[in-house]
């Protein structure tokens, strides 16, 4: 899948790893089945880790992963499911993580502004997406009424200019 | 889509207290359609297929109804000035079928708009500082509040400051508009509640400590529809500063946890009454682990947005004697209440007409209320959560004169919280998901009771009648519900009893079997027959009811079959 990144099309350095196949010297994304099971192990690697966590998973649950993760997947299974978007904002917010938060699954343009908001990096487009669609979605609302993740100036009130890339 | 010719707009009441746009909510609204123009045209082009095109259209107001779309706009806590009322009716004139209708969200819907017209309409609305966002979709919705905020003697905390803060924390926020359900806030400031909070997804009570401090008591997880439940009481005294974090911890609990898996148990409610005493821990440990200090509401923006609700310019009066004149008082003993401030009173115009639709106001209405309110009553109206309208702040002599041109444009029915002043939804004369029709169920019991006599003699009885389960004509509270249901392709109607929305809050009792579409009209006629028969002298419906118990009802209206 095509992955995107501050409105543009960006190479994806990472591969998803299945949980029986070798873990290559790459970066590697994970099931949280396999980054338990291996845990021990894992944390001696130098190539860089990631993880799938799935909608139902709260993210306190996998706080103790965090420090072996340079990105988090999270996963939008219909665009109407926004569970990701709590997710990634308690990762920013309560557990300090800065590595990639990438959004996966169902998501569309209309969402790229309030995932980036929420604390999301880059989102898995569909094969043939236009980027210029992409990126016109986050631009085209640039004040906000309440503070989120992504940078911002504020105005009067609770009004903030918000400062995308 | 083409411009819409620039309309000289009415300027704003100097003093009615709406929250005033300046040009940063002025440029905001401007993005916000063309974001939305944006979605028209992707979807048109088909990029966007129906099933993402459709929650972005809701999340805007836009509905597909049986016969046409539906625009619901929102009206913010339910206070409009005269210019924006007169914009309704221009929008109603121009892109309608020359009506609104009013809902107990304290919105307007136009019911016969086509899809193109939207772009123009929604500009038509931002010339008035208005919009339509929020009013469907599965995010927070139009923040409700009593009609009587700043007039009510029983005030303690104006709920517009807190309501118009929480609209604009509400307004596109990025982590809770894709909830698993729709949330419905209601505050209130005032010790009679009037605004059903004990029924809302959150309700929240503003107050005073014993140092005089504002704060909030929280409740969640109240609600309607197919389980109707009562909140729970999260938090007594929520300190003002902290409302914002606290109420992101009560989202993020719900948006994390809620079900998403069905339809019917998707609304806090479920996830509340699930969890009990649980919920309300979960919500304080995710509360400790926020970055609190990002989400204190600063003192000075409260500051800063009580102006915008600061009092009109009030003239120092005193009470004044009302003229003998039995119609006049016949109208004045139901519409008008008293002012905290002497010599003024509130005065609540009943869209409930004899025979006529629940809620329903012409163009031509619009702007006679829009007039008499510049005349009257410094250019403010509220719309209430039954349907109905009120001028906020009317001077005491002017009654007379406010009620002889209210009775020419056929809106001084008499009938404030009487049994033909009922609360109704579209039902299936509109409504894509109603069962039954409910509109004509109410003309009919309305029409039943013509005689004002005979509903003065009833006494206060609230009547609320739904056209399915989803409760939206809120027959769960009604003095008498009426639920509307197909049963195998016949419209039959359910009957509870005992329903309140109040400091008393009570979901109704079910009387028995439902009665057909004929026959409902005298099964009310039965019930109001058997509370006069056994009412003490004075009592109200439904504290006769609650004294004496369904058995009475239930035997006058089975006990013959």
């Amino acid at each position: 899948m095509p992955l995107l990144e501050d409105g543009r099309l960006v190479d994806d350095a990472w591969v998803s790893v299945a949980d029986d196949a070798v873990l290559p010297d790459s970066p590697a994304i994970l099931s949280l089945a396999r980054l338990r099971r291996d845990a021990a192990e894992l944390a001696s690697r130098r190539a860089p880790l990631g993880l799938v966590l799935p909608p139902e998973v709260a993210v306190a649950e996998i706080a103790d992963l965090l420090p072996l993760l340079s990105l988090v997947a999270l996963v939008l299974p219909k665009f109407r499911d926004g569970r990701a978007f709590t997710q990634a904002r308690a990762l920013r917010e309560q557990h300090g993580f800065t590595g990639e938060i990438r959004a996966t699954g169902h998501v569309i343009p209309d969402q790229y502004l309030a995932l980036l908001r929420c604390g999301v990096s880059t989102v898995e487009v569909p094969a043939g997406a236009d980027p210029a669609v992409w990126d016109a979605a986050r631009r085209v609302i640039g004040i906000a009424y309440q503070r989120a993740v992504v940078p911002d100036s504020p105005l009067s009130l609770l009004r903030r200019k918000l400062e995308i890339a | 889509m083409n411009a819409i010719a620039p309309r000289a707009v009415a300027p704003v009441p100097p003093h009615a207290r709406t929250y005033r746009y300046d040009a940063v909510d002025r440029e905001f609204l401007a993005e916000r359609i063309a974001e939305f123009e944006g979605q028209v045209q992707r979807r048109l082009a088909g990029e966007l297929t129906e099933e993402e095109f459709k929650p972005l259209r809701l999340m805007n107001g836009l509905y597909l109804q049986l016969h046409a779309y539906m625009l619901r706009v929102a009206i913010p806590y339910g206070v409009l000035n005269a210019a924006q009322l007169r914009q309704l009716a221009y929008i109603a004139r121009r892109w309608d079928r020359g009506f609104g209708h009013f809902t107990t969200r304290q919105n307007i819907q136009f019911n016969w708009t086509k899809l193109e017209d939207v772009p123009d309409m929604l500009r038509a609305l931002a010339a008035v500082d208005m919009h339509a966002i929020q009013t469907s979709g599965n995010c927070i919705r139009n923040v409700t509040t009593d009609e009587y905020a700043g007039a009510a003697p029983d005030e303690v905390v104006d709920p517009r400051i807190y309501a118009e803060i929480l609209r604009q924390w509400s307004t596109l926020h990025p982590e809770f508009t894709w909830l698993p359900r729709k949330f419905k806030i209601a505050i209130t400031g005032a010790a009679e509640d009037r605004v059903a909070l004990r029924l809302h997804d959150v309700g929240l009570e503003a107050k005073r400590n014993a140092a005089g401090e504002i704060g909030f008591a929280v409740h969640a997880g109240g609600g309607m529809g197919r389980t109707p439940l009562i909140a729970t009481k999260l938090r007594d005294f929520l300190p003002e500063a902290e409302l914002l974090g606290y109420l992101e911890a009560v989202l993020r609990s719900y948006n994390a946890l809620g079900q998403r898996d069905n339809i019917y148990k998707a609304r806090i409610k479920i996830l509340v009454r699930d969890l009990g005493a649980e919920f309300a821990e979960m919500v304080e440990r995710e509360y400790a682990a926020m970055p609190r200090d990002r989400f204190r509401l600063d003192p000075a923006i409260v500051a800063a947005i009580r102006q915008h609700f600061a009092p009109p310019p009030f003239l120092a009066l005193n009470d004044v004697a009302l003229p003998e004149a039995p119609e006049f008082r016949a109208w004045a003993a139901r519409s008008v209440r008293p002012h905290r401030q002497p010599g003024y009173a509130s005065v609540t115009i009943s869209l409930k007409p004899i025979g006529g639709i629940p809620g329903d106001a012409s163009a031509a209405q619009m702007e006679v209320v829009a007039g008499l309110a510049e005349r009257f009553s410094f250019g403010e109206i509220r719309v209430s959560h039954v349907q109905n309208l009120v001028l906020p702040h009317v001077r005491q002599e002017d009654l007379p004169d406010l009620w002889e041109e209210l009775r020419a444009a056929g809106l001084a029915t008499p009938n404030i919280g009487l049994v033909s002043d009922i609360i109704a939804c579209p039902g299936m004369d509109y409504c894509a998901l109603a069962t039954a029709r409910s509109i004509p169920v109410a003309q009919r019991i309305s029409e039943r009771f013509a005689d004002l006599d005979r509903q003065l003699d009833i006494g206060e009885c609230f009547v609320n009648i739904s056209g399915c389960i989803n409760a939206c004509g809120h027959h769960h509270v009604g003095h008498i519900g009426i639920l509307g249901v197909d049963k195998r392709g016949e419209e039959v109607y359910q009957v509870t009893l005992g329903g309140a929305a109040g400091n008393d809050a009570a979901l109704g009792e079910l009387v028995g079997p439902a009665f057909s579409y004929d026959d409902i009209v005298d099964a009310i006629e039965t019930i109001l027959l058997t509370h006069v028969a056994h009412r003490l002298p004075g009592e109200r419906f439904i504290d006769c009811y609650r004294r004496i118990g369904l058995a009475p009802f239930k035997e006058a209206l089975y006990a013959a079959a």
